[in-house]
């Protein structure tokens, strides 16, 4: 199954990937990004990508 | 599946790129043709005002296509090379260099252009839109000289910070007294101001300018108050518009920006779309057409699209709330929604402490919630965004917010 990958470090807080994903992605008090599932189905997987390309800072990635 | 069409996107930048991405993961298998002006691969433009502008970030930290990953998604590039016209009745782009791509969907990504500086003296006077305006300005400010700069707008407050950090003596002139008043309204706006003179740098807001004369090095600024500035490097950021006027004679209906139904599909062309910057597009959401300069725009009319060519048969609408970010000095600006039609506002947080973290969230008459400014506060941006996706009320999203700050989001 596909898995949900963070740079924590290069991630600005700017929410992007809640628009599109708000049940892969959140954000902490610090605005720190936090995945909430580690693995998506295929079916997800087109939804979930989306939101991680929205990242302006290209801290999401998704690993087969 | 492979698909017998060919989608031309014409513009490589953000918009364009995320197109021809976007139509792959939504599983087109055709053809897809992406056509950018400049020669350097796509890159990212909210660094070059920032980062890049430094000399902190390379040409490749702000890549936003690699000629590798081109090539794995199978995208073709055809760079350097500006389309010309769009041929809506032979389904053509017409490149300037003389030869034609047929397509079956054409998606128009072409962007805005800064709006060009009234004033020209021999050199000098910069613009930052492109890659190769932030490396001749870059140049520029390694001179230890003044810097001027005209608009207090966002790309005019990221400059002066930009240029401040540098080590350079900056000033910011505009016209109006408080410049990002008008998105965020005048009294918030007012703290905008603050964050320059706090930060050191000069403003002379409420004047204009009456010339520019002189060349790099040595530059004059004439203000309207008959005062006179003294600068090496002379920056405009006074808007962009929108770069439509390859399409005057394509039939299609431009008006500042290309005219488009709620699929982003342009009126009496089915087969064109248009995305980012150049899209004027009726918002179902506000029942208006609009244009929307904003980075998360391109992106989200970028995966309308993409769907709505690879799926015809279950068209999306492109009914965004709309998101703009900005970094300036030690501000972290996140703003949702259309904070500037409101007629009230609270403020949640502390914005003028050593460590300012905080929101101002905006309602109208009716108590409908319209917007909300975040400074270094993703968490309750981020409340505000969903808020206001969802229609929630003014008073429900304020007091949301002070749970969150009490609740130890906010610093003691």
């Amino acid at each position: 199954m596909p898995r949900l990958l963070a740079d924590v470090k290069a991630c600005q807080g700017y929410g992007n990937c809640i628009t599109g994903a708000p049940d892969a992605y959140d954000i902490d008090d610090d605005g720190k990004v936090v995945l909430l599932t580690e693995e998506i189905s295929d079916a997800d997987r087109p939804r979930v990508e989306e939101a991680a390309r929205s990242c302006p800072a290209n801290a999401l990635s998704i690993e087969d | 599946m492979t698909d017998p069409r060919t989608v031309v996107v014409v513009g490589a930048s953000v918009a364009g790129v995320r197109t021809a991405q976007s139509l792959r993961t939504e599983g087109f298998g055709g053809r897809i043709v992406l056509v950018g002006d400049e020669p350097d691969l796509p890159y990212d433009k909210p660094p070059l005002s920032k980062q890049f502008l430094t000399g902190c970030w390379s040409v490749e930290r702000i890549a936003l296509l690699t000629a590798e990953a081109a090539a794995a998604a199978e995208i073709e590039l055809r760079l350097g090379v500006a389309a010309q016209r769009l041929d809506v009745a032979d389904r053509q782009v017409v490149l300037i260099d003389g030869s034609t791509i047929d397509y079956d969907a054409a998606v128009l990504a072409t962007g805005a252009a800064a709006r060009p500086a009234p004033w020209s003296p021999t050199s000098g006077v910069h613009v930052l839109r492109s890659m190769a305006d932030a490396r001749a300005l870059r140049d520029d400010l390694e001179v230890d000289r003044p810097v001027v700069i005209i608009g207090g707008g966002f790309i005019g407050a990221e400059v002066a910070a930009t240029a401040h950090a540098l080590g350079r003596e900056v000033t910011v002139v505009d016209p109006l007294s408080a410049p990002i008043g008008r998105v965020v309204g005048r009294e918030v706006g007012e703290l905008f101001v603050d964050l320059h003179t706090r930060h050191g740098v000069t403003t002379k807001f409420g004047v204009g300018v009456e010339s520019v004369e002189g060349e790099a090095g040595d530059l004059t600024v004439q203000l309207t108050d008959g005062s006179q500035l003294a600068a090496g490097t002379v920056v405009v950021g006074i808007g962009a518009v929108p770069n439509d006027g390859w399409l005057a004679g394509s039939g299609l209906l431009v008006d500042d920006g290309v005219v488009c139904d709620e699929h982003c599909r342009a009126v009496d062309a089915a087969d064109v779309y248009a995305v980012g910057d150049v899209l004027r597009w009726f918002h179902p959401g506000h029942g208006e057409h609009v244009r929307v300069e904003h980075w998360t725009n391109a992106v989200e009319s970028a995966a309308v699209v993409a769907h709505n060519i690879a799926h015809p048969e279950e068209l999306r609408s492109h009914c965004p709330v709309e998101y703009v970010w900005s970094d300036q000095y030690d501000w972290k600006i996140q703003i949702v929604g259309r904070p500037v039609g409101a007629t009230r506002h609270t403020l949640v947080g502390d914005l003028t402490s050593a460590h300012p973290r905080g929101a101002a969230v905006y309602a109208d008459d009716s108590g409908d919630l319209r917007g909300a400014v975040a400074v270094n506060w993703p968490k309750a941006l981020l409340v505000c965004r969903r808020a206001v996706g969802a229609g929630a009320s003014f008073d429900d999203v304020v007091a949301q917010l002070d749970r969150l700050s009490a609740a130890g989001a906010a610093p003691a």
